[in-house]
């Protein structure tokens, strides 16, 4: 639901930004309401993340929880404050894709750092 | 091998040698970023390098904290505040947090009014942004000071892993900066709007580039990439 309203909210302002191309161009030209409507929607979903740790959940629902706020956060910030929604996808893909691949490192260091913890436990004697 | 030098568009002029043919070269009308100016452009590639540099931190910090059989402290007590004796987690975090998001709001606002050539609307606007930025980096001082007065530091602490402090100071530091030089860069740019210096096309001071309205647009890329990354910080380090 939440997630619908701001998607209308994204194709009023495509519709309206090439009303504004067939005339005169000039730059990223969009509704305030719609900056408005995403600043609400932050922050809503920086209130819901606090939330996760206020309430204290705990083990893989907080951290999906987490990870889900962040994302949406994220994706919004990029899409309309940075007028990423509204570029080519050349452009699109050129910055978007490339951060991806950090998560082949993300998974490589997880399997270092395991490595790490099981010989720090086996040969010192450490209890994790 | 000859399929491909017909694919060559034609030599139309001799090109020139030395570093003048080296300059030529890179200037060729190359582009692949159509309706993007070579400004916007680049700003979007120095942000791609800058995820890198913060996707590290977060990286070595996540390294750090897997594989250490310490306990690694809680984040959600070091960083709470006493208010009238009750202690509420992540107090000031969660403030900081909605500044940042306020900035960006405000940024996104001026971007817009300056497109619409409404100067003074956007120069108030973006010392609205310079001023919750700088409010950040206050208590952003302020919660540094309190962890070193509780004898964080980033070889050790009190409370567990003592890679918690060089993490701390590393990821925080390094976002605090960035906050900081955005915070100078929106002052700049706000005084030229002030000016008029966009309405007339007048030279910078730096580069004597003509400047226009698509220059406060870059300024808000950066400025909401700052924002960007302290929901990544928010979330990784902080809630965690």
């Amino acid at each position: 639901m939440a997630e619908a309203s701001v998607r209308n909210h994204l194709h009023e302002a495509v519709a309206h930004a090439q009303v504004k191309e067939a005339g005169a161009h000039e730059g990223q030209q969009h509704p305030i309401k719609l900056y408005l409507v995403v600043w609400g929607w932050l922050f809503v979903l920086s209130a819901c993340s606090y939330l996760v740790d206020y309430v204290g959940l705990q083990g893989y629902l907080r951290w999906s929880l987490i990870l889900l706020f962040m994302v949406l956060k994220a994706g919004l910030i990029v899409a309309v404050f940075m007028h990423m929604a509204w570029e080519r996808l050349a452009l699109a893909y050129a910055i978007i894709v490339p951060p991806v691949l950090v998560l082949v490192f993300v998974a490589l260091m997880v399997i270092e750092a395991d490595h790490t913890l099981l010989t720090r436990t086996l040969f010192f004697g450490a209890a994790p | 091998m000859a399929e491909t030098t017909f694919t060559q568009p034609p030599e139309t002029a001799a090109r020139p040698d030395g570093l003048r043919g080296v300059a030529a070269d890179w200037a060729s009308d190359q582009r692949a970023f159509k309706n993007v100016s070579w400004g916007k452009a680049m700003m979007w590639i120095f942000l791609l390098s800058d995820t890198f540099i913060f996707g590290c931190f977060l990286l070595s910090y996540m390294t750090a904290r897997m594989s250490t059989v310490v306990p690694w402290p809680n984040p959600s007590e070091v960083f709470g505040l006493h208010i009238g004796g009750v202690s509420v987690p992540l107090l000031l975090i969660a403030i900081m947090t909605f500044v940042l998001i306020s900035s960006s709001g405000t940024m996104a606002m001026a971007v817009n009014f300056g497109y619409r050539r409404e100067r003074r609307k956007t120069a108030l606007l973006m010392l609205a942004t310079a001023a919750l930025g700088a409010t950040f980096v206050g208590m952003q001082a302020f919660e540094w000071t309190k962890l070193i007065s509780e004898g964080v530091r980033p070889w050790g602490n009190p409370w567990g892993a003592e890679q918690f402090g060089a993490s701390f100071f590393m990821i925080t530091g390094f976002h605090g900066t960035h906050v900081t030089i955005g915070v100078i860069f929106l002052l700049i740019v706000a005084r030229k709007v002030l000016r008029g210096d966009y309405d007339v096309a007048r030279r910078g001071f730096f580069t004597s580039r003509k400047g226009n309205y698509e220059s406060v647009e870059i300024m808000g890329l950066y400025w909401h990439f700052v924002d960007l990354v302290w929901v990544f910080i928010f979330a990784f380090f902080y809630l965690w």
